[in-house]
């Protein structure tokens, strides 16, 4: 018994001493600490943040609401506006507060994942705003955004066919890794941010840049896929705990009656 | 807060709209194309004297004009031995109904860096070979697309555009530029003799509509207005995947891998045809 016990320390051992270990410490397959929390704004209708290693992001919802200018106005659906920005001190060199380009393209394409999974239908003529404000930024924010927005939106009551949850995966001296972290992506050959319904089995997100080939696409894919599951349990999480939260108020009111 | 940019829909479109789904539930084009066959590709190169080089594409009647132009610069001083790549697009309001003067929407925002994307991760251009002075002076290329008439596509053609006026391109000798540096006019480099750009790659990008549950490529305006998702997908010359980017919709996880193969498939195709209209020779 004990000899197997021994057989198999070594057998592990020897794997981790293949193992490519990366600039953080972590396993190739390893996400950063992560943590949740929604409805932590008072004024908005929804609101979450997420810390995902240094990566700081609050999200609100607001909505939904008339929606102005008249003239713009969705007679069978509701307008969802996205807005991802990252504040001036987000970065070590400060960054202008004028949205950026990318932060446009990155706005266009977390709307269109949220797009997939709120019932806009529900609401027609109005709109919801959702706003992702990057506190502090240290890689892979869009799929850290997007998965805040989604609990926010959720928080806000908002009518939803599935959560939306992201996660990154890349490349880093030739070995695929899961959650790339600030200097992965600057040195890295590949970056894959992904977001999904996971319950759906929908890609809503999906862009990339580097070189891979397609296994290695099959690879990463498959990585980022298992890092938005695990991140879903977190979503999950953050959400039951305000309803239990909810419900404790909702008791104590009860209480008070009787 | 970037406002939407809602249509209304005119009694055309819907018609249209309402034909194309009709026509791809029966296994047809509107056009008469098969679901997986692109459009009539013209090229032609040097249309504008004045650039370093360019490439007017047509894509059926998707209209593409590139222009590529140099200037001297200073590196960035995370790469000090590279050169600097822009790639920018506009689509002019000459394109279609919807198009607009004045700033850029969301939209051709994500065109023209899905399109730099496409030639920057590829490594078409050897930028190490547009350094004139290691940390002090390099060229800077500019490769500005314009897109003049829009029936679908944008980046699939602005990416064969841009790929054509680099591959007939020529730049400013930098050699000629080092050794000339004090005599040389300031920014005017009109007097150095030029080089053929130094290229390596040859990237494709190929756009996927998906409409009723089926794949096309090369979307026209109409079927990308009634389309549920678009991906682009470019691949580099040795059939390495270099840039995605889901543009609108979503995607099964299997459906992911079916439009991977189909894109790999045409950006051989469009290769060769490129090879072929450009007189290159196949390698």
């Amino acid at each position: 018994m004990s000899n197997k016990k021994g057989k198999k320390k070594k057998e592990s051992n020897e794997e981790k001493e293949e193992e490519f270990i990366r600039i953080d410490g972590r396993k190739p397959d390893e996400m950063r600490p992560y943590k949740i929390r929604a409805h932590i704004l008072r004024n908005a209708d929804g609101s979450a943040e997420i810390r995902l290693g240094g990566n700081w992001i609050i999200a609100a919802v607001y909505g939904p609401k008339e929606h102005f200018p008249k003239f713009e106005i969705s007679q069978d659906k509701a307008i969802l506006n996205c807005r991802y920005h990252m504040t001036p001190y987000s970065t070590t060199e400060r960054k202008s507060p004028k949205p950026s380009r990318r932060e446009i393209e990155l706005s266009k394409v977390i709307k269109n994942a949220l797009e997939q999974a709120v019932v806009l239908e529900e609401f027609p003529e109005m709109s919801i705003d959702v706003y992702m404000e990057v506190a502090q930024a240290e890689g892979s924010t869009r799929v850290a955004s997007v998965t805040a927005a989604a609990v926010a939106l959720a928080d806000a009551g908002i009518p939803m066919r599935d959560l939306v949850v992201g996660c990154s995966a890349g490349k880093v001296n030739g070995h695929i890794i899961l959650d790339v972290g600030e200097e992965e992506d600057k040195e890295g050959e590949a970056d894959l941010p992904i977001a999904i319904m996971p319950n759906l089995r929908k890609v809503v997100l999906l862009q990339m840049d580097g070189k891979l080939t397609h296994e290695e696409f099959k690879e990463a894919f498959d990585l980022a896929l298992k890092g938005a599951m695990e991140l879903y349990e977190e979503q999950v999480r953050a959400l039951t705990t305000i309803l239990k939260d909810m419900e404790i108020i909702e008791e104590g009111v009860k209480d008070e009656k009787e | 807060m970037k406002k939407n940019n809602f249509k209304k829909k005119t009694l055309k479109e819907i018609l249209m709209a309402n034909n194309i789904l009709k026509f791809i539930k029966e296994n047809r084009r509107l056009d008469g194309r098969g679901f997986l066959d692109y459009r009539d590709l013209r090229i032609d190169t040097g249309v504008i004297k004045k650039a370093y080089g360019s490439a007017r594409v047509e894509l059926g009647d998707t209209i593409v004009i590139v222009g590529v132009q140099f200037e001297l610069g200073t590196p960035f001083p995370d790469s000090p031995d590279k050169g600097i790549l822009l790639t920018e697009g506009e689509v002019l309001p000459t394109a279609s109904f919807s198009a607009e003067a004045g700033p850029p929407s969301e939209e051709e925002i994500e065109i023209s860096r899905v399109v730099d994307r496409s030639i920057r991760e590829s490594e078409m251009v050897d930028l190490s070979r547009l350094v004139i002075k290691p940390g002090e002076s390099v060229l800077k290329m500019f490769i500005d697309f314009n897109i003049f008439n829009d029936d679908g596509n944008i980046i699939d053609a602005a990416v064969i555009g841009v790929v054509s006026a680099l591959l007939t391109g020529e730049m400013p000798d930098p050699e000629y530029v080092r050794e000339h540096l004090e005599e040389l006019p300031p920014n005017n480099l009109t007097s150095v003799p030029r080089i053929p750009i130094p290229t390596q790659d040859f990237p494709i990008a190929n756009t996927i509509a998906l409409i009723d549950n089926k794949f096309i490529v090369d979307p026209t305006f109409a079927e990308e207005m009634v389309s549920e998702a678009r991906i682009t997908i470019t691949h580099t010359v040795n059939n390495e995947i270099c840039a995605i980017q889901l543009i609108q919709g979503g995607l099964g996880y299997e459906q992911v891998f079916e439009v991977l193969n189909i894109s790999l498939d045409k950006s051989i195709e469009i290769r060769n045809r490129i090879r072929e209209l450009l007189g290159l020779g196949g390698d």
